[in-house]
């Protein structure tokens, strides 16, 4: 029974030291610990937001970087693309252009000839006719002296009337 | 030479750790042996009553508040004797004085650490109340441990402050992850979102109760938390705290729990108000009881020493007082934690806020 008996003494000690106990200790001790506390905690959890919101914004960084270049690279293979049928376009072109040019010159080179030959043809005529002519009136002179002589006569002309 | 051979087997034997006592339990014996020899002659019976060891005794001295503080056989500090009586006033003595005058000084006998007045007859006065006030065993433990905590707690504070936004560093970093474990496992689940109201009293508390539980264990201090005055007071404190800060809805349960038929309320209401007082009463018994039944039970186990007197006795019981030992340690901090924890509960079930959709029927 003596155990279970509270003594008044002691509970005059106690009630003034834990009184001055919670006092003190909450002025000088948990009221800084926990400030301090709360702000490391605080400071922390900036810390890790500031993360969070840096690592997003990374992300979206990253996100327009690569639209950016695929963009790019779009538009280079549509460039690429582009030149390659101009290319294309102009070869054929200038293919068909060519083909037209070199029928043109051939067709002209035809014509040319043609004409060359009309007027070769012609011009031989001409000749002949003159020579026809020119012997005939040798021989027409001839005739009036010597048979043999007009037919050696003749064949001169002949000779030299060379078809050139 | 008997009463050093005594000092020095009780220091050991109280220190718990060492076989050594073994020997100077022997020797103890021996030496009680030659004294019981020598006052043979005069007082035959007396001197053997007086000599014989009791157990009971020697536990309840250990585990009781006492007015000078006995770390050992011999080993004494006299402590403050205040009185306060309204025929005579304040006397303020030590306790050595006691001592000395064989228990009575001044007009005033220590009766088993209960101090009366003297009537000139010599007899107990019974017309005088006195008050003790005394620094007792107890009290000095008290205000050890309180200056212990302050200097403790405002070095971390310190350490806090300097280190304010960094990591913990020395002392801090053993005391910062306890000051976080009340707080968030302890405080802020059971108490609620207004716990920074009651946060310094809780740890005010869990430290005082924790230091207080491992000064016990050291051999020589004194048995605190041990005592029921301390642990009602504490019990009687948060009981306070929480029915002065305990909100309408909490009352309005106490004389109306909802859901209960009206001929059944005289029976709630029993009930409940044996409720409110079981729960400070359960405080001050659990805290109680687990310190003085560890202390009680190392004492026992070390008492054996002294009754068998026999080397394997002492063997198994050096190694069973090692053990409950560890065991006290972790008693030390549970029993702590379960007084804040439980103080915790009922502070926050008093203030908690009341939701309607909540209330399962």
């Amino acid at each position: 029974m003596e155990l279970l008996t509270p003594a008044i003494g002691l509970l005059f000690w106690m009630a003034l030291v834990f009184g001055i106990l919670v006092l003190f200790l909450k002025k000088f001790a948990w009221l800084p610990i926990l400030s301090s506390l709360k702000e490391r905690e605080d400071s922390i959890e900036s810390a890790l937001r500031m993360a969070e919101e840096t690592r997003a914004e990374m992300a979206k960084l990253k996100s327009d970087n690569d639209k950016i270049l695929a963009e790019a690279r779009a538009e280079r293979d549509k460039m690429i693309r582009d030149a390659k049928a101009i290319t294309d376009k102009m070869i054929i072109d200038a293919k068909e252009k060519a083909v037209l040019e070199g029928n043109k010159i051939i067709a002209d080179a035809r014509e040319a000839i043609q004409q060359e030959k009309v007027a070769m043809v012609s011009q031989m005529k001409k000749d002949m006719a003159s020579f026809s002519i020119e012997i005939a009136e040798r021989v027409i002179r001839r005739e009036l002296s010597d048979k043999s002589s007009q037919e050696a006569l003749v064949s001169s002309l002949i000779s030299e009337a060379k078809l050139n | 030479m008997f009463r050093k051979i005594t000092t020095k087997l009780l220091l050991v034997i109280s220190l718990s750790l060492f076989s050594i006592n073994f020997i100077s339990a022997q020797e103890g014996h021996e030496a009680q042996h030659e004294k019981h020899e020598a006052q043979h002659e005069k007082h035959e019976a007396t001197a053997h009553e007086e000599e014989k060891f009791d157990i009971g005794k020697m536990i309840m001295h250990h585990i009781s508040d006492s007015h000078e503080w006995e770390f050992a056989h011999g080993l004494t500090l006299p402590l403050p004797v205040i009185l306060y009586t309204k025929q005579y006033g304040i006397e303020i003595f030590s306790s050595k004085r006691f001592a000395e005058g064989n228990g009575v000084y001044n007009g005033y006998i220590n009766n088993h650490e209960h101090i009366h007045r003297l009537n000139p007859q010599g007899g107990i006065d019974e017309e005088v109340h006195v008050w003790d006030l005394s620094i007792t065993k107890n009290v000095a433990s008290m205000l050890l441990s309180a200056v212990i905590l302050i200097l403790l707690m405002s070095t971390v504070a310190k350490s806090f402050v300097k280190n304010r936004g960094k990591a913990p560093k020395g002392i801090q970093s053993f005391i910062e992850p306890i000051i976080f474990f009340i707080r968030d496992e302890v405080v802020i689940p059971n108490v609620g979102p207004k716990y920074e109201k009651y946060l310094p009293y809780l740890l005010t508390l869990f430290f005082f109760i924790l230091i207080n539980n491992l000064l016990g264990l050291i051999p020589g201090g004194a048995n605190l938390t041990g005592n029921i005055t301390i642990t009602l007071f504490l019990a009687v404190l948060t009981f306070f705290i929480t029915h002065l800060n305990a909100n309408k809805h909490y009352w309005l349960h106490l004389v109306k729990p909802e859901g209960v038929p009206t001929l059944m309320l005289p029976l709630m209401w029993v009930v409940e108000i044996a409720g409110v007082f079981m729960k400070p009463m359960s405080l001050t018994i659990r805290l109680f009881a687990n310190i003085t039944a560890g202390h009680i039970i190392i004492l026992s186990l070390l008492g054996l020493i002294f009754i068998f007197q026999s080397f394997a006795v002492g063997g198994v019981v050096t190694l069973f007082t090692l053990f409950m030992n560890a065991i006290e340690l972790l008693v030390a901090f549970l029993q702590a934690f379960i007084f804040t924890l439980l103080s915790s509960m009922y502070i926050g079930s008093a203030i908690e806020e009341h939701h309607e959709a909540d209330h399962g029927h």
